[in-house]
């Protein structure tokens, strides 16, 4: 049985596809066989970001739909033998992500696989409810912004009434902080609200923190997941998400401001 | 520049106190609509009907609040009757 985790925020652009993305890249890299799965139907974007938009022949609506198998429409990943990829649809409308044809293919996804992860639209519409409806765990991509956090206490409301395991009365849905687009500068400058101030009203586990950070528009750029950029921040960052996720316990880095060093002083980096 | 920098510095703390402040006041609202029972605003408008059949109150006349402490939930109706009640 695979685990199912969703990636979610309620807002959008906070870096839910960035972080699925690399989640799914980060777990297959330490040997799990992992399919990352897009629930974003029309405005489809994780084939992008992974890189592999051009090799998309079926989507997941067509396998819920019956026009093609799962293994059809799977993309393996060519940099990762245990990485899949379920794009969304491009056409289709969301309605067609029916409960019924979700839990069908993620039953199907489980018997194959140690991990599912699911890329949540932005939203609280049927796209984001079916992507949480069948998670175990779930990963709420927040931005230190106002609208960001309020939305996602709004959809922790909504995981823990509205999935099939608040449903059934089962454990409920392991819920995990991940901050996005973190600057220690602006936050020291008063700025920005900081880790414990976000914290203080969600009071999640953290999973990590991922600084603001160049290498994220560059790996999407380039189509290669930015945990693969290991000589970067945001990269090293999402390397000890992973690592946290699977139990690690590692102290949280990219929190204080860079002290300039002469040189960088002198010549205005 | 750097002068500049100086003075900056020395005016008040940025806007990210005003945020957190905000937000705690949202989400307690927040939080406080989502755990009510979702039948509240039905119950309100029957419980309405069943009182009019014998005295003359408005909308306004029912208030239905629920409250959740600890392990006990509170459900509370005020109803105003009109002096005339007895009709």
């Amino acid at each position: 049985m695979a685990r199912i985790i969703v990636i979610t925020s309620g807002k959008g652009g906070v870096g839910k596809t960035t972080t699925s993305a690399a989640l799914a890249m980060g777990l297959a890299q330490r040997g799990s066989r992992t399919a990352v799965v897009d629930f974003d139907v029309g405005l489809r974007n994780l084939d992008l970001i992974m890189g592999c938009e051009r090799r998309v022949v079926y989507d997941f609506i067509n396998v819920i739909n019956g026009e093609a198998s799962l293994n059809q429409a799977l993309i393996r990943d060519r940099r990762c033998d245990d990485l899949f990829v379920l794009p969304a649809s491009q056409t289709r409308d969301k309605e067609a992500l029916t409960k019924e044809g979700v839990g069908k293919v993620l039953d199907d996804l489980s018997q194959t696989f140690d991990y599912v992860v699911c890329d949540s639209p932005a939203g609280i519409e049927h796209g984001a409810t079916m992507a949480m409806y069948y998670a175990d765990d779930a990963v709420v991509v927040t931005n230190p912004e106002v609208s960001s956090v309020r939305d996602s206490d709004r959809m922790l409301g909504i995981l823990a009434s509205k999935s099939r395991r608040a449903e059934t009365g089962n454990e409920p849905i392991r819920e995990y902080l991940l901050l996005t687009r973190y600057s220690p500068e602006r936050v020291a400058n008063g700025e920005m609200l900081g880790l414990e101030d976000v914290q203080e009203i969600l009071s999640l586990d953290l999973l990590g923190v991922i600084p603001e950070s160049m290498s994220v528009l560059n790996a999407s750029n380039a189509g290669i997941p930015v945990i693969l950029d290991s000589e970067s921040d945001a990269g090293q960052a999402y390397g000890d998400m992973v690592a946290r996720y699977l139990g690690e316990e590692l102290p949280h880095r990219f929190l204080e401001v860079r002290k300039k060093g002469l040189f960088s002083r002198f010549f205005k980096e | 520049m750097r002068l500049l920098d100086i003075f900056a510095s020395s005016r008040p703390k940025g806007s990210s106190a005003i945020a957190k402040e905000r937000l705690q006041i949202l989400v307690a609202h927040d939080r406080t609509e989502r755990g009510r029972p979702s039948y509240l605003p039905t119950l309100q408008r029957e419980l309405l009907e069943v009182i009019r059949k014998y005295a003359d109150v408005d909308m306004n006349a029912v208030s239905v609040s629920y409250e959740q402490e600890d392990s006990r939930e509170i459900l509370e109706l005020n109803i105003i009757l009109p002096e005339t009640a007895r009709r």
